[in-house]
């Protein structure tokens, strides 16, 4: 590097013979490179290039900036400084607007500005060479250079050079830190943003960015607010580890510790704010999740002690908030974070433990708390290179020796396998019979079954009855009839009084079925208690829920056969194989047939569909109409257009489904009327996930009821309906870049596509075609 | 197509009723020539020891020698014409039944009070030894047959708190050689006695529970063995007369009763508490089918020993009182 110095020093001699003269010659040939090219002629302008050319080549840069700052110690004329600060950052520009296609690459701003990272490097070694030696020197204009450059937008550029060489450079060297902090602190403040960022991004560990930044946060106030605010509240756009790094910066020096505290604060302020919460994208969220448990994870248990308070204050806030959402990767986030607040805040007593789905998202969370500041001595590139070759090496001189042996010992193994198989290939019989053995027997009869399940806890007992009450039920109609609804009240208030795996499926199928066997009574049952007070929110669910699975069972038409392969898997009588054979010379003789014959008709035979009445078709009013009925009643308990809009949206989307396999049914135009007047009566609800269920309720009326009866009886339903969703598209496309505008399209224009293809051919078409057209104005809209 | 589905476990070939009591042991007899019928010995927890035509499937013959104490071991001696019974009331029965006649020629009496089974192992023509639990609570006591002269008693070691003997195998490698003794104790190991040495050559702790049965293929010196718990051990035997475990096998419910590998040694039974026979494939141990049919803790598996591998069968005898015939894998 001396070397390379001295030659620059040189060079600079050489350029520029007399130190007095130099800014003037440079003005003037700077002028003439921008303003005057026009008029210069070509080989002249190829000889300034060349010039430039050999300047860059030689070390120019850093020679130039040198003087400056040799200068700026005593005081030079700001303009120049000004000047000469544009053309050393803008070099690229002009050169690539003069030149055009026959720019030279090293002009090319990926080429010049790593290049002038190398000459900072330079200009910094010799400042760093002249305090040493006691002399002064500025160092405000390689800032400037610096800052002027990041915001230009090449912080990547010239960043990646820098930051490695100070990283090395920083690493024993106090004067090396000083000038480093004096670097960044004398960027001016309207760059302040673009160099911090840079620096946040390119170091690899939170110690680098430690060493390279040093108290910067705390003297100035511009950074402060970048590293404090902007990068954490006011966008999303940080990959994880830059956060790791910001938090574990303001985590690494007491000093700056209380800002973390501060940060920490803020963000569980956002965090718990519902309104936050409700508007800002989930991807925001995830990031200030992100970045509260890395800070949990910064903090020592004595700040932890003094701020347990409002920790918990903000932890019970937030997790209401959060639980009390809709999209279930929202809850799930609120999970998480609480539950790694609790395990911080309470050291000895219990901690919260939320039941949701692993995932890797949960995964990646919940290992940023336990990972505490990344390993001390980040290894800079080079050393890393260093390190891993020999290791890759011995590595690969390992293996060859190692597989062979691995090798000889698999093909051993086999062998002997092989030897061994050669006499065991008996076919195992199934053996999925082969179960844990239960020591009760299961009731054989309803009314047993309600008894044991009322009655006193006998668990093997209460297990074994859960699992046989399906089947039972299904054996015998006509006794479940009688005591149905006893069954069904017997069911819904069913708690899981032991573990089984499978309680919840059990209980509903069970339920289901009950509902199938007998739907009018239990359908009535089931509906009222969907509007009475005591329940909690889960069991309406279900009640939803069981509503929605029997009116799928029912319409369902049932085939005659259906249920006997089940009654196969339990076999009676052992086919002998000499019967088997004589099964397969019926099939080998038909194979013959079928090849040798030839079919005219294309296509595959198409399988007969079974026939049968839609059962659902006479109790689709018992199941649909009292549950339309109450919903704008609010209980005590149970206020569905308040809180509880959850279950206001899983009621509209099983009014949805309810209508849905009422079709073909007379009472489908009542209800399809009933449910648009539903929808009309809660279209501007706040709660998206209700939106989309009464999205969903006017695609199934749209797909149920009959077209004339949709525009003889409901035609100003229809109307208002139409108005309301052409609104409603009008306004995407207006907000086209609104934070939650996900569920409504899809829905719409799925529903849309549907009806057009369900009706070809109606008066409705034109209609329809309008709405389609102005879905389809919507659509591009949305997605730009 | 079908052979890629998995076929449900077959049924029984039929069953035996009518012991009237839990049937603790059986023992086939199916070699006989053409006027003879296969028979199948049964003993049971009411003392009687029946003999079962396997032609009409009825009872031929009742034997009452034990007092009405449980029976618990049967085996033929001189082809069918004599019969061992080892009985509760520590007796152990020759039967005389050449003839027609069932009348109990001589006994032994045992002294101890365990479950242990006793072994048979035929030395030479009209020689037998017999494996039997000793007076003393942890030794075994081998005898000659039919002089009923001690040839050796098993004590281990002073200090190896083995507990009782659980259960019994003679063997020896080839016909004429030197014979072995394998034991299950109560501890849980599995130990090889060397008879005419008397010592103890080789102790392989392979269950935490009592061992309840084992057998052992002389051939591919491999065995097997049964535990109150829920695994199956696979052992073998090395040349330096070293057990080592062999394998294991996790079951899903625990108690085995009786393990028996087949006589042409492709398949293996247990009889489980779970109330199900579990069929194995021995090379490999590789479950094959569990047979679901009794209703009560199966107490016993035996395999039959016709000479024509077709006819093969497998009975288990359970506490429901009955006898399930099965034929599986017989095809060669």
């Amino acid at each position: 590097m001396n070397k390379a110095l001295g030659t620059g020093m040189k060079n600079t001699q050489w350029f520029l013979p007399s130190t007095p003269s130099f800014p003037c010659s440079w003005d003037r040939s700077c002028q003439c490179n921008s303003s005057s090219c026009l008029k210069v002629p070509i080989f002249c302008l190829v000889k300034i290039v060349d010039i430039l050319e050999q300047f860059l080549r030689e070390g120019g840069l850093s020679a130039l900036m040198w003087e400056v700052c040799q200068q700026q110690a005593q005081a030079a004329s700001p303009e120049l400084q000004e000047t000469l600060l544009n053309k050393v950052v803008c070099l690229p520009d002009h050169l690539s607007n003069k030149l055009q296609g026959e720019n030279l690459p090293i002009f090319l701003p990926q080429n010049y500005f790593p290049l002038l990272g190398t000459e900072i490097i330079q200009v910094l070694q010799r400042i760093s060479d002249s305090l040493r030696g006691g002399l002064d020197c500025s160092i405000s204009f390689v800032s400037q250079v610096l800052g002027k450059v990041c915001v230009h937008g090449r912080r990547k550029e010239i960043l990646s050079t820098l930051v490695p060489c100070l990283t090395d450079l920083t690493k024993s060297d106090c004067i090396w830190q000083r000038m480093c902090w004096r670097l960044v602190e004398c960027v001016p403040d309207r760059w302040m943003e673009a160099v911090v960022c840079g620096f946040v991004q390119t170091a690899p560990g939170a110690d680098v960015l430690s060493r390279l930044l040093g108290n910067l946060v705390v003297k100035n106030k511009k950074a402060q607010f970048v590293v404090t605010q902007k990068l954490l509240l006011l966008q999303y756009s940080c990959p994880t580890a830059m956060l790791q790094n910001l938090l574990g910066y303001l985590a690494l020096d007491n000093s700056r510790r209380f800002l973390l505290l501060k940060v920490l604060q803020e963000l569980m302020e956002t965090w718990a704010s519902s309104s936050a919460v409700k508007h800002s994208p989930v991807e925001q969220q995830l990031y200030i999740s992100k970045a509260i448990l890395i800070c949990l994870s910064h903090l020592k248990d004595v700040e932890i002690d003094s701020h347990r308070q409002e920790l918990f204050t903000c932890m019970m806030e937030g997790m209401k908030c959060h639980l009390d959402s809709n999209l279930p990767r929202i809850r799930c986030l609120g999970m998480i974070v609480a539950e790694s607040i609790s395990s911080r805040i309470n050291t000895d007593g219990p901690i919260l433990k939320f039941q949701y789905e692993e995932d890797d998202e949960t995964r990646e969370l919940k290992s940023l708390l336990t990972q505490m500041l990344s390993p001390p001595s980040v290894i800079s590139p080079l050393d890393e290179g260093r390190k891993d070759s020999p290791s890759a090496v011995t590595e690969a001189e390992l293996k060859p020796g190692r597989k062979p042996l691995a090798a000889a010992c698999a093909v051993s193994e086999e062998g002997s396998d092989s030897e061994l198989d050669s006499d065991d290939d008996f076919i195992p019989y199934d053996m999925s019979a082969d179960k844990e053995l239960k020591k009760t027997k299961a009731p054989l009869y309803i009314r047993d079954c309600i008894e044991v399940l009322t009655g006193p806890e006998d668990m093997d007992k209460w297990e074994a009855t859960m699992r046989v009450l399906e089947t039972l039920i299904q054996r015998n109609t006509a006794a479940t009839q009688e005591v149905s609804v006893e069954l069904a009240k017997v069911l819904l208030h069913l708690e899981e009084k032991t573990y089984i795996d499978d309680f919840v499926e059990l209980r509903q199928k069970a339920l289901v079925t009950v509902t199938i066997t007998d739907p009018i009574p239990v359908a009535q049952y089931l509906t009222s208690q969907f509007y009475s007070m005591n329940y909690s929110l889960r069991q309406r669910m279900d009640i939803l829920d069981v509503l929605a699975l029997a009116a799928q069972e029912l319409s369902r038409p049932k085939a005659p056969g259906k249920n006997k392969p089940s009654s196969i898997q339990t076999p009676c009588i052992q086919i002998l194989p000499g019967s088997d054979s004589s099964k397969d010379w019926r099939k080998i003789v038909d194979e013959r047939i079928k090849s040798k014959t030839r079919r005219f008709a294309k296509g595959q035979s198409q399988v007969e569909l079974v026939c049968a009445p839609n059962k659902f078709s006479s109790v689709a009013g018992h199941f649909f109409f009292p549950l339309i009925q109450n919903f704008d009643r609010p209980l005590v308990t149970f206020d569905l257009l308040g809180d509880d809009h959850f279950v206001l949206g899983r009621l509209a989307h099983t009014l949805a489904i309810l209508l849905y396999f009422a079709v073909n049914t007379v009472v489908a135009a009542a209800m399809g009327k009933a449910l648009l007047e539903f929808v009309w009566a809660l279209r501007f609800h706040t709660d998206s996930y209700v939106r989309q269920g009464l999205l969903s309720c006017i695609s199934s009326t749209l797909l149920s009821v009959p077209s004339d009866r949709l525009l003889e009886d409901v035609t100003e339903e229809l109307v208002e309906t139409q108005a309301w969703l052409a609104a409603c598209l009008a306004l995407l496309a207006d907000l086209s870049n609104d934070d939650n505008p996900g569920p409504w399209l899809p829905t719409f224009t799925k529903g849309l596509q549907a009806s057009r293809c369900s009706r070809e051919g109606s008066r409705w078409r034109l209609q329809e075609a309008g709405l389609a057209e102005s879905a389809a104005n919507g659509e591009p809209e949305k997605e730009t | 197509m079908i052979a890629a589905m998995a076929l449900p476990p077959p049924d029984p070939e039929f069953v035996l009723r009518g012991t009237a009591a839990p049937v603790h042991t059986l023992h086939f007899s199916c070699r006989g020539q053409e006027p003879e019928f296969p028979i199948l010995f049964s003993g049971s927890a009411n003392g009687l020891v029946q003999i079962w035509n396997l032609k009409t499937h009825r009872v031929d013959k009742t034997m009452d020698g034990h007092g009405g104490k449980s029976v618990y071991w049967v085996e033929t001696i001189h082809g069918r014409d004599g019969l061992l019974s080892q009985g509760r009331d520590q007796k152990i029965c020759l039967w005389d039944l050449a003839e027609g006649r069932n009348v109990v020629t001589d006994s032994i009496s045992v002294d101890s009070v365990g479950f242990c089974r006793c072994s048979l192992l035929k030395v030479a023509q009209d020689r037998w030894l017999i494996a039997m639990p000793a007076n003393d609570p942890d030794e075994v006591q081998v005898l000659e047959l039919p002089s009923k002269t001690s040839v050796c008693t098993l004590k281990p070691e002073a200090g190896a708190k083995l507990g009782m003997p659980m259960c019994l195998k003679l063997w020896q490698p080839g016909f004429g050689a030197c014979p072995f003794l394998m034991a299950g104790y109560e501890d849980g190991s599995v130990i090889l006695w060397n008879l005419s040495m008397g010592k103890m050559l080789s102790r392989l702790a392979c269950h935490q529970e009592p061992v309840m049965s084992l057998d052992f293929d002389s051939e591919k010196a491999k065995g097997v063995s049964g535990s109150s718990e829920k695994v199956l051990s696979v052992w073998s035997l090395d040349e330096q007369q070293n057990l080592k475990v062999h394998k294991t096998h996790e079951l899903i419910n625990s108690g085995i009763s009786d393990v028996t590998i087949r006589q042409d040694r492709k398949i293996l039974a247990t009889a489980g508490w779970d109330y199900h026979i579990r069929i194995f494939g021995w090379k490999k141990v590789k479950p094959l089918a569990v047979l679901d049919y009794h209703t009560a803790t199966v107490h016993c598996v035996a395999f039959s020993d016709h000479s024509r591998p077709s006819e093969r069968l497998l009975a288990a005898g359970s506490n429901d009182q009955r006898i399930s015939i099965w034929s599986l894998y017989n095809q060669t």
